[in-house]
């Protein structure tokens, strides 16, 4: 199976990681499959639900609409480098105390967006929130909840 | 030391932590050694007759698995309630995206290529695309008349009604299909082969439906099918019933290659291919009395099955039964009938036909109050059902109802007077672009299965401890974001006495638990969690029986007469079965008598702006009262009515499935619009308390229940800011501009 | 997924130099990447039929941002995040960050550039009534130079461009001198994040005395490439705002959009509600305080 291949370096999570792929090959997939991090899920592959939400460099992406060469030289966090070494991070705190996350499929997309709002405005307005989170798509909650747990999330950390 | 009840209680999520730091092992985030990738291949005509399959392309064949329905073991059809569905089409097609072949194939890449190199050679038929021209029989596609199933539901004699009413009020309501649409699309994990059997992984809320519908299609003995479910992400009934299918198929795969076989369905598959919320026709013909009384009802309720049977028989006979409303009416005839169409099959959506008729039943009754000249709120109060009066199937409210002091309540938290007199003010201001209106949907929701359906499951529940003490809960019932595995360990650690960190939920697989019955019809918590709690005392009374244990313990004593008893004795074990409560008497044939054992009642109100410029419908406010018998989790409990009415708002106003030839044409999140959420209204909940004696802690069932009052309250909302009645839904801007011009 | 992924190439590039040279060398053979939120979307739908393509995803002569005294002038990689945060169009082009803020999502804003938008030619895009109200011009290079095009003159007709099988979009121009003009934007979706345009509608405008001395209107969504309705101005300008004179503006612009139906939404309501959006911008302006 000839991919065209190329090597491609990135650090995911703190970690360097060094894969070989084929250079459009979606960061989504180089994640779940070369580096095994399922943490990051797949909702629609199109950009529209969030679900494969990480951060890049800082900034909130969806890991569907990346393709690997793209990422090169990048720092990406995913859901399993949120949480601290002992602890949970307070967003992931506030998701558990406030009910935040139902089924969970859209929850690691979720922590990250709001990881990345708090960090931008770490006291956000309701309708900072509701525009902070409106890239990711949740069927279970009807987003009452994770809205009390971004805003709960706000005052812990 | 006593611990303190943790019913009532808002504990954290039992597998909370897993799903908080992304551990939650959902299917596609579980591979096998040597696990290769299955894909199917899909009818694109309506209705045909297969006349060859082709494999073209240049694609090295040879590698690839292939299984078409030649290949079938044993009986090719999904066992359900009728055996007309086919897992693979063998000569007939019958709706569009229908299964005819499937590959399977290590590279996941070739394989979607291979899947385009497929050729169907089809004859097409004349096909029927929707309910109307199924009724009018315009092809038979189905059976000899194109009906699925029809019911008949009478009570008193409507025909000597008609000439006592000082008013006769008809309408016509539509609602259109609705697509699930979980976050995690479908997707099964199979072994199988003729000597180990089958082993299916996956994505589902009914296992022992799926190992009912892989027996036969093996034709092998129960105990060589074993179904194991994964970590669910969203079902909502949209996985009910289809997991069979696609575990069928990995079935296949996997049997005829002898390896594991994974089949991931992506958005667009799910989408145009899998089941949908039925679309419902309802008529409505009532006689009224000149005060408001109503004398008669007359209610013709139609839904569209899709191509197959499926489950429509029962959604047809909730959405029958909940269409006369919590209202008293002597005089009742519902005649409904499930038609097939030429689309994929559809299925179970929360709700499960209740949303369709209610949402007419709601919308007519505030047709009936403006015939009247009175006001939406009178209409209900001169009719709501009382304790002891009689129901459209003749049951007998045996419970404390008391709608009157849920629309008060309701009526309270919204400041609904005040606000529908500012309203009327401010839109007769032409300046005012944005009108506002205010409208509230009365209903009720029966928990569990219809009738005999309980007694007919005769669900079992396991309780087991171990030597250390721990206690583990053996239920089909599956997790699927509702919160089953939390209160279940609720009701478990309070029957014992014990914390909830004691108590472990075994995950949902038919070698391990018993048939606790399908994850539906908001069941779970009133009559699962009631065996839960009698299973879990069954372990207690073994143990006091035995002499282990007092009748009055700490959880320390439980624990040790946990060890004590197993070292002496063996394995600790109690099962609980399903015994209808008494008084309960239903007729199957004439559909007359206790339809639920227990029903939740409730009044939902919206407050919505109807922007007059684009036509669009914003919902500003959404309160949502129900009496739903005990709040066993307060944050769980909330967190089932907020998203059932962000659905139900989807449902009102964004979720519309654009059909073409009876394929989804809009099968992508692109163009299937879904509330975000920039776009849902603050959802305000209340709950009230009536126990139900048979439920634990006099719980009923919830989950169904805020799918039903969203759509006819905004759209009564959206009558009282315009004056325009629109009676369909989805109700997008270009329905409510076509109405508003129509009205000019 | 439904591409087959080994049919399909991308090239690094170093610098633009680099990028220009191929694009010589074999025109019309390899395109470029950009931030892929429209190219991604084709490829996992097994629509993406050009399969060779050169990643020019950060490159740094294309994220510029230069402001005079006259112009901004903005890279072609500017992503819809970055243009909310320049402060200049934060003051003075209010319509294109509003644009990029309703475009999509977070995630999507912090991809998506705003020369990809271009590039991609999609009539319901949202910034490009925008541009066309500020007379933005592009700037296309090639080997052989650079060249600046009205974008009022850069879409040819559904999803067809001036641009050259060699040519790459560098920057992008808008003129100062806006203050003090009532500007309005608004985009009617199917909700209020995540959506395509049905309608986009951007304005601009200046009274005098009560009379109309500039207007500058542009639509997407409702016509095969994003459009200024000139027919409408030109009726508009010199003109004091009454019932009458809304009521003909209303006309003009209704026989000057050309829209259909389609899976999101319907001509007569495209048609309908940009005459309520024009209603509602002249009815606006009327009221702005004007600035000396």
């Amino acid at each position: 199976m000839n991919l065209n291949e190329v090597s491609v370096q990135f650090v995911v999570n703190g970690k360097k990681q060094t894969v070989k792929a084929a250079p459009m090959l979606r960061l989504l997939d180089v994640l779940r499959e070369n580096i095994h991090l399922t943490g990051t899920k797949e909702g629609c592959g199109e950009g529209e639900c969030g679900a494969c939400s990480v951060l890049m460099d800082g900034k909130l992406v969806n890991s569907c609409l990346i393709p690997v060469m793209q990422a090169s030289g990048c720092h990406i966090t995913t859901i399993e480098g949120v949480a601290g070494p002992d602890q949970l991070h307070a967003v992931q705190q506030a998701f558990l105390e406030c009910g935040g996350a139902q089924c969970g499929i859209c929850t690691p997309g979720m922590i990250l967006a709001s990881k990345a709002l708090l960090e931008k405005c770490p006291n956000p307005s309701e309708s900072q929130i509701r525009e902070g989170l409106a890239g990711n798509l949740c069927r279970c909650t009807g987003y009452m909840k994770i809205f009390d747990a971004v805003k709960r999330a706000g005052t812990l950390s | 030391m006593e611990s303190k009840p943790l019913i009532g209680r808002p504990v954290l999520r039992k597998e909370g932590r897993s799903k908080v730091t992304g551990q939650a092992k959902y299917i596609d985030d579980i591979t096998m050694p040597g696990m290769i990738y299955g894909t199917t291949v899909r009818s694109s005509i309506a209705r045909g007759r297969i006349k060859g399959i082709h494999f073209e392309g240049g694609i090295p064949w040879n590698e690839f698995t292939i299984v078409t329905s030649k290949d079938i073991p044993g009986e090719n059809y999904l066992a359900l309630i009728l055996h007309d569905q086919p897992f693979l089409a063998d000569e007939q097609i019958n709706h569009p995206e229908e299964a005819i072949v499937l590959l399977a194939h290590p590279d996941k890449y070739l394989l979607e290529e291979a899947r385009r190199c497929v050729r169907i050679d089809v004859e097409p038929m004349p096909a029927v695309f929707n309910l109307e021209d199924s009724l009018a029989k315009k092809e038979i596609i189905w059976g000899n008349d194109n009906i699925f199933k029809s019911y008949l539901v009478e009570k008193g004699n409507i025909d000597t009604v008609w000439e006592k009413a000082d008013f006769i009020v008809e309408g016509e309501y539509h609602t259109g299909a609705q697509e699930q649409l979980y976050i995690e699309n479908n997707g099964m994990i199979a072994v199988a082969n003729p000597k180990d059997g089958v082993t299916i992984w996956g994505s589902m809320q009914c296992p022992y439906y799926v190992h009912k519908g892989l027996v036969p299609l093996f034709e092998l003995p129960p105990e060589k099918v074993r179904i194991i479910q994964a970590e669910t992400g969203g079902g909502f009934g949209g996985k009910e019933e289809y997991p069979t299918m696609i575990a069928g198929h990995a079935a296949l795969l996997a049997w005829k290659s002898g390896k594991p076989v994974k089949i991931m369905y992506d958005r667009a598959e799910d989408m145009v291919a899998t089941t949908k919320r039925h679309p419902a026709r309802t008529r409505h013909k009532t006689a009224v009395s000149k005060d408001g009384k109503i004398l008669g009802m007359e209610i013709e309720f139609v839904i569209d099955g899709g191509a197959y049977a499926t489950l429509s028989s029962v959604v047809l006979s909730r959405g029958t039964i909940h269409s006369a409303g919590p209202y008293f009416c002597p005089h009742v005839r519902i005649k409904s009938t499930a038609v097939a169409t030429n689309m994929p099959p559809h299925g179970a959506f929360r709700g499960f036909g209740a949303p369709q008729s209610i949402f007419a039943q709601e919308r007519h009754l505030d047709k009936i109050a403006k015939t009247l000249g009175m006001t939406p709120e009178e209409i209900r109060r001169r009719n709501f059902l009382h304790k002891g009066q009689t129901t459209a199937t003749g049951q007998t409210i045996e419970e404390n109802v008391d709608m009157d002091g849920l629309l008060s309540r309701a009526f309270k938290l919204t400041d609904y007077h005040t606000k529908k007199k500012l309203f009327a003010q401010e839109n007769a201001k032409p300046e005012n672009k944005i009108k506002k209106g205010i409208g509230f949907a009365s209903f009720m929701h029966g928990s569990g299965f219809t009738g005999s359906g309980e007694k007919f499951l005769a669900s079992i529940v396991g309780v087991e401890a171990t030597p250390q003490g721990r206690v583990r809960i053996l239920s089909a019932s599956t997790e699927i974001g509702q919160g089953t595995n939390t209160i279940f360990a609720q009701i478990a650690a309070d029957a014992l006495h014990l914390d909830y960190e004691d108590i472990d939920v075994v995950q949902p697989d038919t070698a391990t638990v018993p048939n606790s019955g399908p994850t539906v019809a908001s069941r779970t918590v009133m009559v699962v969690g009631k065996l839960v709690e009698t299973a879990a005392l069954g372990i207690k009374q073994i143990l006091i029986q035995s002499g282990h244990l007092q009748k009055t313990h700490t959880a320390q004593d439980f624990k040790r007469a946990c060890k004590e008893y197993i070292d002496q004795l063996g394995p600790l074990k109690s099962f609980s079965q399903y015994k209808q409560p008494p008084g309960i008497n239903w007729d199957d044939d004439k559909y007359q008598g206790d339809a639920y054992g227990a029903y939740a009642w409730a009044v939902y109100v919206a407050e919505v702006s109807v922007d007059t410029m684009t036509y669009e419908t914003r919902v500003d406010d959404f309160v949502a009262v129900q009496e739903v018998g005990k709040v066993i989790h307060p944050v769980l409990a909330a967190g089932q009515i907020e998203g059932g009415v962000a659905q139900g708002i989807g449902y009102a106003i964004y979720e519309k499935c654009v059909w073409k030839d009876g394929r989804m044409a809009n099968g992508q999140m692109t163009n299937y619009i879904m509330p975000t959420a920039a776009d849902v209204p603050p959802i305000r909940v209340f709950f009230e308390e009536v126990p139900y004696a048979y439920g634990p802690n006099g719980a009923k069932g919830i989950g169904e229940l805020p799918m039903d009052g969203p759509g006819p309250a905004i759209l009564n909302a959206v009558e009282d800011a315009t004056g325009i009645s629109v009676n369909h839904i989805p109700m997008l801007p270009e329905d409510l501009m076509q109405a508003m011009r129509g009205s000019k | 997924m439904r591409a087959y992924l080994p049919s399909y190439e991308m090239k690094p590039i170093r610098n633009l130099t680099e990028a220009l040279l191929l694009l010589k060398d074999e025109p019309g053979v390899w395109r470029p990447f950009a931030g892929g939120t429209d190219l991604m979307v084709l490829l996992e739908a097994g629509k993406l039929a050009h399969r060779k393509f050169f990643n020019i995803w950060g490159l740094k002569e294309l994220k510029e941002v230069t402001v005079t005294s006259d112009h901004v002038m903005l890279g072609a990689l500017t992503t819809y995040g970055e243009l909310q945060e320049i402060d200049v169009l934060k003051k003075e082009f209010p319509l294109l960050c509003h644009a990029a803020k309703e475009t999509g999502a977070i995630a999507i804003q912090n991809r998506g550039t705003l020369g990809g938008n271009i590039a991609n030619a999609s009539p319901a895009a949202d910034s490009p009534p925008a541009l066309l109200v500020y007379e933005a011009e592009v700037e296309l290079v090639s080997t052989a130079g650079a060249r600046w095009v009205r974008y009022l003159d850069f879409h040819l007709g559904y999803k067809r461009t001036v641009m050259g099988a060699d040519e790459l979009i560098s920057r992008i121009r808008i003129p100062r001198g806006n203050a003090g003009a009532f500007q309005y934007y608004r985009k009617v979706g199917t909700r209020k994040a995540q959506a395509i345009s049905k309608i986009c509608f951007a304005g601009m405008g200046s009274l005098k005395n009560g009379v109309i001395q500039d207007v500058r209107i542009a639509l997407g969504s409702v016509a095969p490439t994003a459009i200024r309705c000139s027919k409408t101005e030109a009726y508009l300008k010199g003109k004091k705002l009454d019932s009458h004179i809304l009521s003909q503006a209303r006309t003009q612009i209704e026989n000057e959009v050309a829209p259909i139906d389609d899976i999101r939404s319907t001509a007569e309501f495209r048609s309908t509600v940009t005459g309520n959006l024009l209603e509602e911008f002249l009815e606006k302006l009327s009221t702005h305080v004007e600035l000396d």
